[in-house]
């Protein structure tokens, strides 16, 4: 693990309905990856200078040191909005592709690189 | 919440009430005009809709495919982007031409740059899906269908909507739930 990183933050916008799905697939992501005690705070942002404030460049946004688990682009800008994320299969979507994530997390978390392309093994929960 | 997000003030215009018109400036400067009082369709589908939104951009498929499929049955659809650009600047006029000229739209795409429009029809949401009938009434409010991530839904209570709006029976279904962007309103 990273130092004593034991914590993720999951930043939210209440004007976007997306937080409660995202709140599940960290937790899922977690378990896959065998870091189940990892706690998982969840902050909303409320104001426009607020977001600015924490380069929040929309909900759901995941955290670990304040290091995004999935690495905006370059032109986002910050605001009070929905985060639009992109699938593996392309698709737009609220939240992001549960590999995506899964990759972020086992970087952020474990400090291991996962390749592009091949998908990291599942640990089981509480190993 | 601020105004800016969420206004409280912001009516929907209820199931069965006539429509207002429109005269808004699609992406390609063609004006488009929409008179309830003399429709040129069976059924007209007004969708709310922004770049900016996961939500919008999950149910686009799906939206522009109930434009195909029902043109032949004498039913128009237009798409219209409400949201402050100067917050997302892909909802502006040139963040919408780039889509339609990469071929993503199949219906007119227009701009709302004065959001008279969004607020005069009660907006709440991208996508917010209006469907009115021959004689100017408002006959569906709601999303497309009930999940933007389960593709298999194919914009269910929109097509329920309007095939039982244009088999003149009594819609089984005239509202939704809303689930999507909050529009983005000028300050």
């Amino acid at each position: 693990m990273n130092g004593s990183t034991t914590e993720i933050e999951l930043l939210a916008w209440e004007g976007c309905p997306s937080h409660p799905k995202a709140m599940q697939l960290i937790r899922h992501t977690l378990r896959q990856i065998g870091m189940d005690h990892v706690e998982v705070k969840l902050r909303f942002i409320g104001t426009d200078e607020q977001a600015v404030a924490e380069r929040f460049v929309g909900s759901p946004t995941f955290r670990v040191n304040g290091t995004d688990l999935i690495p905006p682009g370059g032109s986002e800008p910050y605001g009070l909005t929905c985060r639009l994320y992109r699938r593996r299969d392309g698709r737009f979507s609220p939240t992001p592709d549960p590999d995506d994530l899964r990759d972020g997390a086992i970087k952020a978390l474990l400090g291991e690189e996962v390749p592009a392309g091949r998908i990291a093994p599942a640990r089981p929960a509480g190993s | 919440m601020s105004d800016r997000y969420d206004p409280r003030h912001l009516v929907t215009i209820p199931v069965d009430e006539a429509v207002p018109g429109f005269s808004l400036v699609a992406t390609d400067g063609t004006k488009y005009e929409f008179d309830p009082a003399s429709p040129s369709a069976d059924a007209t589908v007004v969708v709310f809709v922004s770049n900016a939104c996961p939500y919008s951009r999950a149910w686009h498929d799906r939206i522009n495919r109930v434009a195909l499929d029902y043109e032949s049955k004498d039913v128009r659809m237009v798409q219209i982007n409400p949201n402050d650009a100067s917050l997302f600047p892909v909802d502006s006029i040139d963040g919408m031409r780039e889509r339609v000229e990469a071929g993503e739209f199949v219906t007119p795409y227009l701009k709302d740059e004065t959001q008279q429009v969004a607020h005069k029809w009660g907006a709440r949401v991208t996508p917010h899906v209006f469907i009115v009938d021959r004689g100017g009434k408002l006959r569906y409010s709601g999303n497309p269908d009930a999940d933007h991530d389960d593709l298999s839904q194919n914009a269910a209570w929109m097509r329920t909507a309007l095939d039982e709006l244009l088999a003149g029976r009594e819609l089984s279904r005239t509202t939704s739930e809303l689930h999507g962007c909050t529009v983005k309103w000028l300050p």
